[in-house]
């Protein structure tokens, strides 16, 4: 039987309370690297179908900008980091100061797309790492991969490990604003999608398996 | 096409059935694929958006089974037959099955477009039903919509723009 159909309010609650821990950390590295505030808004942990998974970015046939990666050690999942285009395009202006990038046509230029893969590869490593600290489980982060496609092609990746066992999702998001007047906003979400097995190893790390 | 027709969609893990003027859609095929299984001088089509390729996989008992390459196409044929296409005047368009991320990994899962599209041409095949075209295998999604009244495939990606198959 699927635990996802199971389980109780109070670890909902403890795994929005990771996805607080994993996204604040993140949160202050994207602060730092673009050194000014960024806004952090709650996490929320929904149990969501696949077909809903995709409307929270706008729908499958959405085109978003992704870093994805493997959580690999003993509590293995996926993780995603999404912008829309637009904000990913801001994103790489901030940084770089080159104000021409663009994701109107392919091919893109690389040094943005580096840019990218970077940001996100430190966010998803201080998310990771945070969590790692806060559960005591040993998790690594794979190599990023880069993607600009369509959500459905995209976050479809990271339910295949999940799809094995259940028709749901649980999905740990965390949405963040970049309030500054000055520029233009940039939001986006960190997307965590544990294993299925992993939440069990989540809970008892943290003394809550039998609530 | 008419732009007043009405779309049917498909969902992930999902299979319709549509009789023309109706067009049928998915949306977003990564690693999945979009399997079209039509009777054109009926004019009416079945769609299915698979996940993974064999029902073997799945660690549960009551399973999804419109979410694996053979027990959705067992059901897709079986769903147009009582709808009464005749069986020999049924063939297939399929589309999906890209690798979305090269990792070097050993992991299976993220190879999976490609066992996905063998295990969907396998499972035509023991029904014998004719593959007419296919557009597979990649790295990019694919948003694909059928029209039963003309037995065309539309294939969208995100930087190649729209194809017919």
């Amino acid at each position: 039987m699927s635990f996802i159909e199971n389980l109780t309010s109070y670890q909902l609650d403890i795994l929005k309370e990771i996805g607080n821990i994993g996204s604040g950390n993140a949160a202050t590295s994207l602060s730092k690297l673009l050194n000014r505030p960024i806004d952090m808004e709650v996490p929320s942990v929904r149990v969501l179908s696949f077909d809903e998974t995709m409307e929270i970015v706008g729908g499958p046939d959405e085109t978003i900008v992704s870093v994805f990666l493997r959580i690999q050690g003993d509590a293995p999942g996926s993780m995603f980091f999404v912008l829309s285009p637009g904000q990913a395009e801001q994103f790489v202006h901030q940084i770089t100061g080159n104000t021409d990038f663009s994701f109107a046509s392919p091919p893109f230029e690389e040094m943005g797309l580096s840019v990218l893969h970077e940001v996100g590869n430190i966010l998803a490593g201080t998310y990771l790492s945070a969590l790692s600290d806060f559960t005591k489980i040993n998790m690594q982060p794979s190599v990023p991969a880069l993607n600009i496609d369509m959500a459905g092609a995209i976050l479809s990746q990271g339910l295949m490990e999940l799809s094995r066992e259940s028709d749901y999702a649980i999905i740990i998001d965390t949405t963040f604003n970049d309030n500054d007047k000055n520029n233009a906003q940039i939001q986006g979400h960190f997307f965590l999608l544990p294993d299925p097995e992993s939440f069990e190893k989540i809970f008892v790390s943290l003394g809550v398996q039998d609530q | 096409m008419n732009i007043t027709n009405n779309i049917v969609k498909v969902g992930i893990a999902d299979m319709k059935m549509v009789e023309a003027p109706e067009v049928i859609r998915t949306s977003g095929l990564g690693s999945c694929v979009g399997v079209v299984v039509y009777d054109l001088s009926l004019k009416i089509a079945g769609m299915a958006h698979v996940m993974l390729p064999d029902s073997n996989l799945s660690k549960r008992e009551n399973l999804n089974e419109l979410k694996y390459a053979d027990t959705a196409i067992d059901i897709l044929y079986s769903t147009i037959i009582d709808n009464g296409a005749r069986k020999f005047a049924l063939k297939a368009k399929i589309a999906g099955g890209a690798q979305m991320f090269s990792f070097n990994s050993t992991k299976d899962v993220l190879r999976v477009g490609n066992r996905n599209i063998e295990a969907v041409i396998e499972r035509l095949n023991k029904h014998r039903i004719p593959i007419i075209s296919s557009d597979t295998g990649g790295n990019s999604g694919r948003t694909i919509e059928f029209d039963p009244s003309t037995g065309v495939l539309k294939i969208k990606t995100v930087n190649t723009g729209e194809t017919e198959i």
